[in-house]
């Protein structure tokens, strides 16, 4: 097994030359990327740049071209359970079973760590339970799904991704239709999952500004193409987001309130 | 025993209570089956019966325990394997496609099998009968479930709920023409292949219940194997996938068992309608979603659901009996606008 080691960080995956087509139109092109161990990268860029399909092609979810290799082996490789072993992907629209309880949704992150006829034993109990706890969601675990609110309902699916016990963590747009007290706290869990089990994370998102407070580095797509790629100093700039997204931002970093991105709209009330 | 019984936070977790009442009910339906026709056999007699084993018990006639052995009991079996396998299929096709009006009759699997068995009796060797209608019912089951899954699925554009069910109801009319066109064509088999197709026990003996066990044993055997993968599949294709689960394999295989256990059901019983979409509904109204429960549930309710129902079809209008089809679809046609209602209020 081949380990790229770098400055004493170990890449988790690394992205060479992806390309997705859907149906002939090319959607993610050319993509190259890499991702240490235990960090966040955020893949940000305007609606239909090609982020999800990005991140279902890390997941080895669409046929592409190019590689995508985890701690050095290409995600082909693996069979389908053992990559749902290493890989957990929090879809953006999670389908949500009818008259599921909690506990039973988690549950069927258990399902790549279980032999094909098998059932749950105890251990698989004690991952569900331990992940609801983490994502405060323990009172929760006989309530059904559909009497959850927004937030607790992404909790779940995120615990249904911590149940999984994967190393990489793919969150599609974690926040979006939360109030910004839940996105707060979404993202504040899976910080602490991160630097506690040392995670990776990939998430894409659409708030700048949140997406800038907790992610260590930004991929910016753009037409399925990989425009930049850094630290927020490098690629959250204004010309940078005016170019690509097509809107025109200020980027604040003040002392006492932090770092923001804001939308300039040319009036105030 | 599972995570869904705990037995410090209630008594009896919704399941096991499920259970109970599905084990009691199917007892009680079989005995009724038993007690229930135009020679008077009590209720003393049919225990007595029951547990002597297949001897005469004292008091009771050789006549009386002919008809017990011969015909009510046969039946009943046939009833319950019949009504297991449509409930236990409609589960099962409501998993895999993700669509809760699936039901073997509505798919087209049950038309399908139709066709097939009427091919079998009006063409096929009559020697060999119990070979080739069943056979010849799964072939034709796995067409039907085919066609509607596809042209639900490319014409009609994909993942609605109804597209599915309007399709199925397209292929299962063709599939009914083309069975009547071969019947008429078949005139001297007529009126065996009319009175099939409307569901027919009246005739049942242990022949049927030889017919259609090993299938539905097997069929059964399969769907409950797989029943925690069917939670699985409830989370969408992509999902599922991403949780390293071979989605076209797992619904290959249940759509098989499902149409084999179909099948055998049109095979021995005729057409009979919606009891794949009442038992699991009902089922999921008492214990909730998850295919764990629903599909064993769904067995035994349904097995009691069609002897209880089969009683009904022949005391109604003694001596003469209804289809069984005819009462099904009396309660089921009622029952599935309101599941369409519900599910185009959660849509």
């Amino acid at each position: 097994m081949k380990l790229e080691k770098r400055a004493g960080v170990v890449t988790a995956l690394e992205v060479r030359d992806l390309s997705v087509e859907l149906g002939k139109r090319p959607i993610v092109s050319d993509v190259r990327m890499d991702v240490p161990e235990g960090g966040w990268v955020c893949v940000i860029g305007p609606n239909g740049a090609g982020k999800t399909t990005l991140v279902h092609a890390i997941a080895g979810l669409l046929p592409h071209s190019g590689s995508v290799l985890l701690w050095g082996r290409p995600i082909e490789e693996l069979g389908r359970r053992e990559r749902a072993r290493k890989i957990a992907l929090v879809p953006q629209l999670p389908a949500i079973p009818e008259s599921f309880t909690v506990e039973q949704y988690v549950l069927l992150g258990r399902t790549p760590h279980l032999g094909l006829l098998a059932s749950e034993g105890p251990r698989d109990l004690e991952a569900v339970a331990s992940a609801l706890e983490r994502l405060e969601l323990g009172w929760a675990a006989s309530r059904r799904l559909e009497t959850l609110s927004g937030g607790e309902l992404r909790r779940a699916v995120i615990a249904r991704a911590i149940a999984q016990e994967a190393s990489l963590l793919l969150l599609d747009e974690p926040t979006t239709g939360l109030d910004i007290a839940q996105q707060l706290r979404v993202l504040e869990l899976v910080e602490e999952l991160r630097a506690a089990d040392g995670l990776t994370v990939i998430s894409t998102m659409h708030d700048l500004t949140l997406a800038g407070r907790f992610a260590h580095r930004f991929a910016l797509l753009s037409e399925g193409r990989l425009v930049a790629d850094g630290t927020r100093a490098e690629v959250l700039l204004p010309h940078v987001i005016a170019e690509h997204y097509g809107a025109r931002v200020g980027v604040i970093d003040d002392g006492a309130l932090g770092w923001a991105v804001v939308p300039l709209t040319g009036r105030e009330p | 025993m599972s995570y869904v019984d705990r037995p410090e936070h209630r008594r009896l977790s919704p399941r096991a209570r499920a259970t109970t009442i599905g084990v009691v009910v199917l007892v009680a339906a079989v005995l009724v089956g038993l007690l229930v026709g135009p020679v008077r056999i009590g209720a003393a007699n049919v225990m007595r019966w029951l547990f002597s084993f297949g001897n005469t018990p004292a008091g009771m006639s050789e006549q009386q325990a002919l008809i017990l052995a011969d015909l009510r009991l046969p039946r009943v079996i046939v009833a319950g394997l019949v009504g297991a396998s449509l409930a236990a299929s409609g589960a099962a096709y409501q998993a895999v496609f993700r669509n809760p009006l699936a039901d073997p009759y509505l798919l087209g699997a049950a038309a399908g099998a139709g066709l097939g068995a009427t091919i079998a009796v009006a063409y096929g060797p009559s020697s060999a009968l119990d070979l080739t209608v069943p056979l010849a019912a799964f072939i034709g089951a796995l067409v039907g479930v085919g066609l509607a899954y596809g042209l639900g699925r490319s014409s009609l554009g994909g993942r609605a709920t109804t597209s599915l069910v309007l399709a199925g109801v397209a292929v299962a009319s063709f599939l009914t023409a083309v069975q009547t066109f071969l019947q008429q064509q078949r005139s001297e088999t007529l009126r065996q292949v009319y009175t099939w197709i409307l569901g027919r026990l009246g005739t049942t003996g242990w022949d049927d219940v030889r017919l259609a066990l090993p299938s539905v044993a097997l069929a059964l055997a399969t769907l409950w194997a797989v029943r925690r993968l069917l939670d699985v599949i409830e989370v969408g294709d992509v999902e599922a996938q991403s949780l390293g689960l071979n989605v076209t394999r797992l619904r290959l295989v249940v759509v098989i068992a499902a149409s084999l256990a179909t099948a055998a059901a049109v095979a021995v019983a005729g057409l009979i309608g919606f009891v794949g979409l009442i038992i699991p509904h009902t089922v999921r109204m008492m214990v909730g979603g998850s295919y764990r429960s629903v599909l064993p549930l769904s067995v035994l309710f349904g097995a009691s659901f069609l002897i209880f129902v089969d009683t009904l079809a022949r005391t109604v209008v003694a001596p003469a009996e209804i289809p069984i089809g005819v009462i099904t679809a009396f309660i089921g046609g009622p029952f599935f606008i309101a599941v369409l209602r519900r599910n185009r209020r959660a849509a």
